[in-house]
């Protein structure tokens, strides 16, 4: 009895998975980003600074907060990765003018403190690698993820001259770089985690010995089956 | 120290309370993993009432700061991530407890008489969540958030004569706004918090007045020795509180799990859309609660629009909630458990899973023809479950029920 309650209840979640997966339309090239890569992160940072930083913010974001997470002193994140004077315990804004965005790309360009966590790290990945030529548009290029994207290529210049992996494990890292803009913690978080799982499996075994000696009581001490 | 005890007790009962629903409250020898929801449940209260404290300190309840304020917490505040992941998980974690402890109950009739009230305050404590909750899910003001909101709320508005005035009223204005942000808050954390502690004890206190069910379904009371002591029962504490303790640490491995490595997990706790803020202008794609209310959602949009009124649905879904307080009053059958049961029940009660899981996935899907169709198909197995049961639990041969516990 309990087996066909049990098995009716696998059929039906293995039907739930199914509708799950055959739910993504769009296929998407796998980011394959390892928060835990500090070169990467860096690297991302640097990048991201460069070619991004001049129209999306990412606000949520702290400089200094950058600096420590990232292994990086404050006055290496003064020289390389701030522009404009800003302290370092400032958020990370854009100085592009609301107005002029809106002159220039129909818009002011989102803040990116989020995107890695709305759209998702293959979303990103794909996005960035999937502008082509287009001589509809303002700026000569479409995008095969978001089409009629309102940005231009920024990264053109890192893809001419070199080889397809060096400029796919650039954008990688600047993926990267907003995986862990999302979410902060999740430098921490996985490295905690083992410790919480490991302490907790360790009290298991301590309150399943526990019970299994007062129990001992209702198996065969004071309180066994009575008649 | 017996001093000091016999000092309280001329003034509190505290030792008649300790032996009434601890030391002294007999609970029958045979539970099984199912129940060790019941506790799981007071856990995760107790989760979302701590965390909802520092939460708090820190949250704005403000349309123009909640997001980021969130993000703040998520950031800038010192452990602020974990605390609120223990309480984004621990919302659906608090379901998925709730949902087995309720399947617990149809598995082995614990709402048959006498613990009809247990029942009937369990499902205004599951009414009173699901309203908690999804107050809860507005607070971060992302898309979801507005979005899922500006669906619920609007059914209110839906109802015949009174429904513009009443969606007003319930807003405090034309569109859900900061108003509601703020009434929402005002309800998250103090309202609904109290009515379900209040439900909590209430729903304690009846069961330990008619005692526990068991899976065998046996009123455990009738068989007392010479001291009144049910002889298939044991104390409470120590032995179940050793055995819940060691319960509880189990479900917070899966628990701890879930929080340090897929506290979204994968959209179905936190949806990907909620991290981009409230946006009225911009109405998302597909707006889906979350999964503990899909099922009604799905009933809701199973109904078609009945002279231009959504109405009819809103009555479906409230009805498919309602139905459930009056399953100790349509069930007939003699017999508690699902184990001296007739085949029949067995048998029905598997398609209600099916339907109640398939309602659920179907309110995260986008509406199609076939979508509508299967939300439809089971809307009716659903009701049928709760309709037809008087006749169903009243035919079939059951097995005998044996005196005394088997195990």
């Amino acid at each position: 009895m309990k087996t066909t309650i049990k098995i009716k209840l696998i059929l039906a979640l293995s039907f739930l998975s199914f509708g799950v997966l055959a739910a993504s339309e769009l296929h998407l090239d796998h980011a394959n980003t390892d928060i835990s890569d500090m070169a990467s992160l860096q690297n991302g940072a640097k990048l991201f600074m460069n070619y991004c930083s001049g129209c999306h913010a990412i606000s949520f974001m702290r400089y200094n907060r950058i600096a420590k997470d990232l292994n990086l002193s404050d006055s290496l994140v003064s020289e390389h990765l701030m522009f404009a004077g800003e302290k370092p315990g400032e958020t990370i804004t854009t100085a592009m003018p609301e107005e002029g965005a809106s002159k220039w790309f129909g818009g002011h360009p989102p803040d990116l403190s989020l995107v890695a966590r709305a759209k998702g790290t293959d979303w990103i990945y794909t996005y960035l690698r999937g502008f082509y030529e287009d001589e509809s548009k303002v700026f000569g290029v479409n995008n095969k993820v978001l089409a009629n994207a309102s940005m231009p290529d920024v990264l053109w210049s890192l893809k001419e001259g070199r080889p397809e992996t060096e400029f796919n494990q650039d954008v990688r890292d600047i993926t990267n770089f907003l995986d862990y803009v999302g979410e902060p913690a999740k430098l921490i978080r996985t490295s905690l985690g083992v410790w919480v799982l490991l302490f907790l499996g360790g009290l298991f075994i301590l309150t399943y010995l526990l019970k299994k000696e007062y129990w001992k009581d209702v198996k065969y001490g004071i309180w066994r089956p009575r008649d | 120290m017996k001093n000091k005890q016999s000092w309280i007790d001329q003034r509190f009962p505290l030792t008649k309370v300790w032996n009434e629903h601890l030391a002294e409250y007999y609970t029958p020898r045979n539970f099984n993993f199912w129940y060790f929801f019941g506790s799981l449940a007071i856990l995760m209260l107790v989760m979302q009432l701590v965390t909802g404290i520092f939460l708090t300190m820190h949250f704005k309840p403000d349309s123009a700061n909640a997001f980021a304020s969130v993000e703040y917490i998520m950031r800038d505040v010192e452990w602020g991530w974990l605390v609120r992941y223990l309480h984004s998980v621990g919302a659906s974690a608090f379901f998925v407890v709730i949902y087995l402890h309720m399947f617990r109950g149809l598995l082995y009739g614990s709402y048959k008489g006498p613990r009809e009230l247990i029942w009937v305050l369990g499902m205004l404590l599951y009414i009173a969540l699901m309203a908690e909750a999804f107050m809860g899910y507005v607070l971060p003001w992302g898309q979801m958030s507005y979005w899922g909101a500006q669906v619920i709320i609007s059914l209110f508005g839906s109802v015949p004569v009174i429904g513009p005035d009443l969606l007003v009223w319930i807003l405090g204005d034309y569109a859900v706004g900061d108003a509601a942000l703020n009434r929402f808050f005002a309800l998250h954390v103090i309202a609904l918090p109290l009515i379900l502690v209040v439900l909590v004890f209430l729903h304690i206190v009846a069961l330990h007045t008619v005692g526990s069910n068991n899976p065998d379904g046996i009123e455990i009371k009738k068989t007392k020795d010479n001291d009144g002591i049910p002889k298939d029962g044991i104390p409470f504490h120590p032995y179940f509180t050793v055995k819940d303790t060691m319960g509880a640490v189990a479900f917070l491995w899966i628990f701890c799990a879930v929080v340090f490595y897929a506290p979204g997990l994968n959209g179905y706790f936190l949806e990907h859309a909620n991290f981009i803020e409230a946006n009225p202008l911009q109405t998302p794609e597909h707006i889906a609660p979350l999964w503990y209310l899909t099922p009604f959602y799905s009933v809701l949009r199973a109904v078609p629009p009945m002279f231009g009124s959504q109405f009819p649905g809103v009555l479906a879904m409230g009805a498919s909630l309602l139905i459930l307080f009056f399953l100790p009053w349509l069930d007939r059958s003699p017999v508690k458990s699902i184990r001296y049961r007739s085949p029949i029940y067995k048998w029905v009660l598997g398609v209600f899973v099916i339907s109640f899981v398939v309602l659920g996935w179907l309110g995260m899907e986008p509406v199609t023809p076939l979508n509508v169709f299967l939300a439809r198909f089971f809307t009716v197995l659903y009701f049928a479950f709760f309709i037809l049961m008087p006749w169903y639990t009243s035919i079939g041969k059951n097995k005998e029920v044996p005196e005394r516990l088997t195990e």
